[in-house]
């Protein structure tokens, strides 16, 4: 055994309900939130794919509109609060502390909690699906007064809602409490980790949010059960009112969704490129300021709705300002591959992908920022394009990326290489084929959440539905491997990848449930 | 982790206080749910949940306050703890920041706009003609009839000086908790406690009056709404708030804390003087301007 156990002997050894259930040791509930998420991934995917399904011809063929609508608002929540933010969570309670060279998670119990409460919130969500008037249908973005035509579904959402927020809350606390209290001696913050660093602003930006959600969707609550009228214009009150509170959650959020995944492709481009990262402190000051931005460009969702016109010049200068601390980190990303000695294992394929994507995304969400031109694009395909760049080759790519990245290190298991360029290669093509088109069809006028569409889009539909069908399939492959590498393969090192830097590849692979019991010195 | 020794970092390990947790809160909630759907058993169920609730936050903050006792947790404990509640305090001011958000919206934006201001002026003449802008309102359709607004210089005014007042008691007993003297430390709880209770009669009355004499109801437009929602949370808060201080008077009696160890004292303390602040937002932009 390592120096790093210090008395393992000393833990107990509960059986298998017992474990999972009461863990209080980071490893065991980063390894929940992990696959908790990757459930979720495959439950969002196959709602994904009966809309797909759905829009490969036009007409009318598979499922009822209503439920339709059901399925673009589920896979999206789904996708958010329980796909993506788990992962990153996950992620979280598995490397922070040790990356920071502390022994734990700050809260260990309140830690356990976070999880467990998300199989709670997700199957009462999840449950709407058999309720009288269906699952909510309205959107995601659960806009008044349409919402509030949701059936006996709409308290559960609510609720649900409510749960998802109390775990992040909750999950961020911690992980701001570990940053700011459990580092090594020595580990001054501007020597920590970027994904440590994305995480403490990501973790800022949850806490500062999450709770405007709950009151948003409070406020819907009452206005259908307690006849207040906040979003109600014969009581006084505005629908608008709805959609400012909700972005003003919503945008942040959105940056909730990529800012730990520019922290992992921080630390991936480095490891393969054998070079430190380009421009450190930028990168942190980057994300601050990029963090500090997001509070104030939320109406570009609302360009549309009618606002006054300062508003609307307010709201699209301050978007395209974002541009420029995301346009510094695509640069130091670049500047770090360039002279690199390059190799392209998995996650470098998966890392060197999300650059190009995310970037594509970036692009599109400059055409979105300029007013005028949003008058057009807004409620189109070309939106649903934009967000599909960057969160699923940008986010979920930096977290399959990830997942190659440290597996070996949490399973002491190599992965199947060849197995993992064939998942980088066929997700890549299949999530361009879904996704690119949609770009023409949402130019040309296709609406979004519709579920059937002018003749003159088939083609480019039909290509995105077998994108689709493609990508989810290749998503089969990813779970494969994982449960693969789990199970065995060929041993990792410690230290894993000839160029990896950081705390948490000096300990064994695995390494034992306690780490940094003592800790580290850091030069 | 036993052995290792004095200063190391207390991992507990584990347990089922989260799990059961949960199933309380997602028993509260579903029956809450089924109530508003009009399902018989929702009332049963949420009642059920709420007990659970109440009784493992009781069990889960009881192991706590043992483990501080056999004094478990060293200093970098302590100093989690602060982080964590300071960061949880920051996210129920963010909560609050919504409430008074839709009423400055309501206020300068949405009720102004239906009287036809700005660039509105159609919005007015087609949708609400006749209605005048202005505060407070129960909007162009005159939602729940004529109403009296709640002033005030009455009851709201006695209600500031009670809970200003009892952030000064908590502070002479923080004082009294420093400096070792127990008289000021326990006289300080109690008078803060009596604050906190007279403050929740007040504002008992004071619904009571709006309900019953002045017509002001959840459902007077957006001024009823936003009224009853930011004081109705608020008062939320100074109940917990008050149950809170209640338990830490229970340990000062059992001889709980120390001069230099003390943190569920303070955070209590913090909880009770965010609560303050946001009784004098309230104070001015509810009942005042
Ligand atoms: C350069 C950075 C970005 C800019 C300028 C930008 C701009 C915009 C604009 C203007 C819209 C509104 C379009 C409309 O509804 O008409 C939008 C929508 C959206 N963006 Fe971005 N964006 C950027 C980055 C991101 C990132 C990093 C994410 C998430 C990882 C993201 C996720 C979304 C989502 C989910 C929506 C659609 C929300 C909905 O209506 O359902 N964006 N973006
Ligand atoms: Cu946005």
């Amino acid at each position: 055994m390592s120096t790093a156990t210090v008395d393992d002997h000393h833990d107990e050894h509960p059986g298998f309900f017992k474990r999972w259930i009461t863990t209080t040791n980071h490893k065991d509930i980063g390894t929940l939130y992990l696959l908790f998420s990757l459930l979720m991934f495959f439950v969002g995917g196959a709602m994904a794919m009966v809309i797909r399904a759905e829009l490969y011809i036009p007409g009318l063929q598979w499922v009822e509109p209503g439920f339709f609508n059901s399925m673009t608002t589920m896979h999206a929540l789904i996708m958010i609060f329980g796909a993506v933010m788990p992962a990153f969570t996950g992620l979280a309670n598995w490397l922070i502390p040790m990356m920071v060279g502390g022994c734990d998670m700050a809260l260990p119990r309140l830690n356990n909690w976070s999880f467990w409460i998300l199989p709670f919130a997700f199957t009462m969500l999840l449950s709407t699906l058999f309720m009288p008037g269906g699952a909510p249908a309205g959107g995601w973005t659960m806009y008044p007064p349409l919402v509030l035509q949701t059936g006996n579904a709409f308290p559960f959402v609510i609720f649900s809602i409510h749960l998802m927020g109390i775990s992040s809350i909750m999950g961020s606390i911690n992980v701001v409490a570990t940053i700011l209290n459990m580092r090594a001696p020595g580990m001054t913050l501007l020597k920590m980790p970027l994904f440590v660093w994305t995480w403490l602003i990501t973790a800022y930006l949850l806490i500062a949010t999450m709770p405007v959600l709950a009151g948003a969707v409070t406020m819907l609550l009452t206005d259908k059960y307690f006849a207040t009228s906040f979003f109600s214009a014969a009581g006084g009150g505005d629908p608008v009112m709805f959609q400012h509170i909700f972005w003003f959650f919503g945008h942040p959020e959105v940056y909730i969704l990529i800012l730990p995944a520019f922290g992992i492709v921080s630390h991936i481009i480095p490891t393969f490129a054998r070079k430190p990262l380009f421009g450190y402190s930028s990168m942190v000051y980057a994300t601050a300021s990029i963090a500090f931005l997001s509070f104030i460009v939320w109406a570009h969702h609302m360009f549309t709705v009618g606002m006054p016109l300062v508003g609307e010049l307010f709201f699209m200068f301050s978007t395209m300002l974002i541009a420029v601390p995301t346009g510094v980190k695509v640069f130091n990303w670049i500047a770090t591959m360039w002279r690199g000695s390059m190799t392209f294992e998995t996650p470098m394929l998966f890392a060197v992908g999300f650059v190009i994507m995310f970037t594509l995304g970036g692009f599109s969400g400059l055409m979105l920022a300029i007013a005028p031109a949003d008058f057009q694009y807004h409620d189109t395909y070309f939106v649903v394009a934009h967000f599909h760049y960057v969160l699923v080759p940008g986010a979920v790519f930096a977290i399959m990326a990830a997942g190659y990245f440290w597996l070996p290190k949490w399973t002491g298991h190599m992965y199947n290489e060849t197995l993992g360029k064939w998942h980088f290669w066929l997700s890549t093509i299949f999530v361009n084929l879904t996704f690119f088109p949609m770009h023409f069809v949402g130019l040309a006028g296709m609406p979004r959440r519709i579920p059937d569409y002018s003749l003159q889009f088939t083609e480019f539909n039909t290509m995105a539905s077998i994108g689709s069908f493609g990508f989810g399939l290749s998503q089969l492959l990813f779970a494969f491997i994982v449960f693969q590498t789990i199970r065995g393969g060929k041993k990792a090192t410690d230290q894993v990848w000839e160029g990896a830097e950081g705390l948490e590849w000096t300990l064994p692979s695995p390494p034992p449930a306690h780490t940094f019991d003592v800790p580290p010195v850091i030069k | 982790m036993s052995s290792h020794g004095e200063n190391s970092y207390y991992i507990p390990h584990g347990s089922y206080w989260p799990i059961f947790m949960s199933v309380s809160l997602t028993t509260l909630l579903v029956g809450f749910s089924l109530l508003l759907n009009e399902v018989p058993v929702g009332q049963i169920m949420m009642f059920v949940g709420l007990a659970m609730t109440l009784f493992f936050m009781f069990q889960w903050f009881r192991t706590v306050v043992l483990e501080s006792e056999h004094g478990t947790y060293n200093e970098q404990v302590d100093l989690s703890f602060r982080w964590g509640m300071f960061w949880f305090i920051f996210s129920e001011v963010m909560f609050f920041a919504a409430f008074f958000g839709a009423l400055y919206y309501a206020r300068i934006l949405s009720v102004p706009w239906i009287g036809g201001a700005g660039s509105e002026l159609t919005t007015n003449t087609q949708l609400w003609a006749g209605f005048e802008s202005m505060w407070p309102t129960n909007g162009p359709a005159e939602l729940g009839g004529d109403y009296k607004i709640m002033g005030a210089w009455g009851l709201p005014a006695i209600n500031t000086a009670l809970l200003l007042t009892s952030g000064v008691t908590l502070t002479i007993a923080h004082h009294g908790l420093l400096e070792n003297h127990r008289k000021p430390l326990i006289w300080g709880l109690v008078a803060t406690i009596l604050l906190g209770v007279l403050f929740m009669a007040c504002q008992a009355l004071e619904y009571y009056e709006a309900y019953a004499h002045l017509n002001l109801k959840l459902s007077t437009g957006v001024y009823g709404s936003t009224f009853f929602m930011l004081t109705g949370f608020h008062g939320m808060h100074v109940t917990i708030g008050a149950i809170m201080l209640t338990v830490i008077l229970f340990r000062v009696l059992r001889g709980h804390f120390t001069p230099e160890q003390h943190f569920g004292f303070e955070a209590v303390a913090w909880y009770w003087h965010f609560v303050d602040v946001v009784w004098l937002g309230l104070f001015i932009f509810v009942y005042w301007l």
